[in-house]
C-alpha cells in the first residue's frame, strides 16, 4: 500500500472551517470580529482559519489585518487582499481558492453573534448550507424602531410569498456552506449585493441542497449608521422581481 | 445540392429537479420555447432542451388555470348548466380571494412585527465583549484609533 501524505484521519477531527471576511473600510470592526471568532472557535475546539479579503480599503484596514496576523499567527489569519472594490461574488470566489477548510463560513464584519452555532447546527443535520435567521426561534434584532421592523417583516413576507424559498431569512449573510456547495452556487448566481445572498439560497433550494437555520441576534452597526431609505427599498424590490422572473 | 440534416431533440419539462414531461421533436417542427435553453444531456445521450419553470411562470400558470376555471363556471362557457348557486358563488370569488389574502397578509405581518424579538441581552453582552476585546488586543500589541461606540439602552 503506498503511503498517503496529509491527514488520513476521518471523522470530525478533520473538519476545518474557513471564515471568509470580505472587508471594505472595516478598520474598527475587523479586530473585534477577529477577536470574537478566535474566542469562539478556541472555546469550541473546532479547527478554523480566517481569510480577510480586503478590497483596497483606504482607511487602513489591511494594516490592521497585518497586525492581527502577527498576533494570532499566519496559519489562522490569512490575508488575501485585492486591489479595489470588486464585489461580493468575486470576493467569495477569491476566498474559496485560498480556503483550506471543507466548510466555508460567510459573515459580514458587523459583529454577528456566536459563530460556533453554525458548525453545531450543520453537524446536527448534515446540512449543505446553514443560514442565520433573525425571524425564527429566539433570533432577533437590537435597537430597531417600529418602522424598520415593519419594513423588514413586510419585505420578508413579500419574498416568502413570491419565492417560497424554504428559508425564513434570505437577506442575512451569516452562513455556513460546504465548500463544494459554495463553489457551485457562486458559479450560478448573477446578482449583486444582498440580492446575491438571496439568490444563493433560492438556487440552493432549486439544486436540491439541504438548508438548515439557526436563530441569530442581529446587533448591527455598532460603529456607523445603517440606512434603510426609499432607495434601498426600491432596489430590493427590483432585485426581488428579477429573482422572481429568473429562478 | 444542399441537404438538410435532421436533428432530433428531446424536450424535458423540469419541475423541482424532476422531469415531469418529455417529448421528442425534430427540427422540422420548430417553435420558440420561452425560458428554455439548449444543452447536451449526458445522461440521456442526446441534445436536450430544458424548460425550467421560474416562479413567474409558475404563478402565471396557476393564475391562468384558476382564471380558466372561474371563467368556465361564471360564464358557463362549456354549457354545463350548473345550478345558479354555483355561478353566484363563483362570480365574486376573485375579489373575495384578494381581500382574504390582503387581510391575511396584514395580520401575518402585524403579528410578526409585534413578536419580533428584541435582543437586549445580546447587545449588552456584545458591548461587554467589545470592551474585553479592546483591552485584550491592546495588551497583545494592536494599535488602533477607535471611534466613539454607540450607547446601549
Amino acid at each position: 500500500m503506498a503511503s498517503r501524505r496529509g491527514n488520513a484521519k476521518t471523522g470530525e477531527q478533520s473538519d476545518k472551517y474557513s471564515v471568509l471576511l470580505p472587508t471594505y473600510n472595516e478598520r474598527e470592526n475587523l479586530p473585534l470580529i477577529v477577536w470574537l471568532l478566535v474566542k469562539y472557535f478556541g472555546e469550541s475546539g473546532y479547527n478554523y482559519e480566517i481569510i480577510v479579503i480586503d478590497d483596497g480599503s483606504p482607511d487602513g484596514t489591511l494594516q490592521i489585518a497585518e497586525q492581527l496576523q502577527k498576533i494570532y499567527g499566519a496559519d489562522k489569519i490569512l490575508l488575501r487582499p485585492r486591489a479595489k472594490k470588486l464585489g461580493l461574488g468575486t470576493a467569495y470566489i477569491h476566498g474559496i481558492k485560498h480556503a483550506s477548510g471543507n466548510f466555508v463560513i460567510i459573515m459580514d464584519a458587523d459583529l454577528s453573534h456566536h459563530v460556533s452555532t453554525l458548525p453545531l447546527k450543520q453537524k446536527e443535520g448534515g446540512y449543505d448550507l446553514v443560514s442565520g435567521t433573525r425571524y425564527r426561534g429566539d433570533g432577533g434584532v437590537y435597537g430597531w424602531d417600529l418602522r424598520r421592523k415593519l419594513i423588514s417583516r413586510g419585505a420578508n413576507f413579500v419574498t416568502q410569498v413570491l419565492l417560497r424559498p424554504g428559508a425564513s431569512d434570505l437577506t442575512g449573510s451569516f452562513r455556513l456552506y460546504k465548500k463544494e456547495v459554495l463553489e457551485k452556487l457562486v458559479e450560478q448566481c448573477v446578482s449583486k449585493g444582498y440580492v446575491f445572498q438571496m439568490e444563493m439560497i433560492v438556487r440552493a433550494r432549486q439544486l436540491g441542497y439541504t438548508v438548515g437555520e439557526v436563530p441569530i441576534s442581529f446587533v448591527d452597526r455598532v460603529y456607523g449608521e445603517s440606512k434603510l431609505g426609499g432607495n434601498e427599498i426600491v432596489s430590493f424590490l427590483k432585485g426581488l422581481l428579477t429573482l422572481f422572473a429568473t429562478t | 445540392m444542399a441537404t438538410l440534416k435532421l436533428y432530433k431533440f428531446t424536450v424535458c419539462a423540469i419541475y423541482n429537479k424532476n422531469i415531469i414531461y418529455e417529448t421528442e421533436l425534430s427540427n422540422r417542427n420548430t417553435f420558440i420555447l420561452t425560458g428554455g435553453f439548449f444543452n447536451y444531456n449526458f445522461a440521456l445521450h442526446r441534445p436536450t432542451i430544458f424548460i425550467t419553470m421560474t416562479k413567474l411562470l409558475e404563478w402565471l400558470l396557476g393564475v391562468s388555470l384558476i382564471g380558466v376555471a372561474w371563467g368556465l363556471v361564471t360564464f358557463d362557457l362549456l354549457d354545463l348548466q350548473l345550478p345558479p348557486q354555483y355561478r353566484e358563488l363563483a362570480w365574486p370569488m376573485p375579489v373575495y380571494l384578494l381581500v382574504v389574502f390582503g387581510c391575511y397578509s396584514l395580520a401575518t405581518v402585524g403579528y410578526r412585527v409585534a413578536t419580533f424579538n428584541d435582543c437586549e441581552d445580546a447587545a449588552k453582552e456584545l458591548q461587554a465583549q467589545i470592551k474585553e476585546a479592546k483591552e485584550d488586543l491592546k495588551k497583545k500589541g494592536l494599535k488602533i484609533v477607535s471611534a466613539a461606540p454607540v450607547h446601549v439602552g
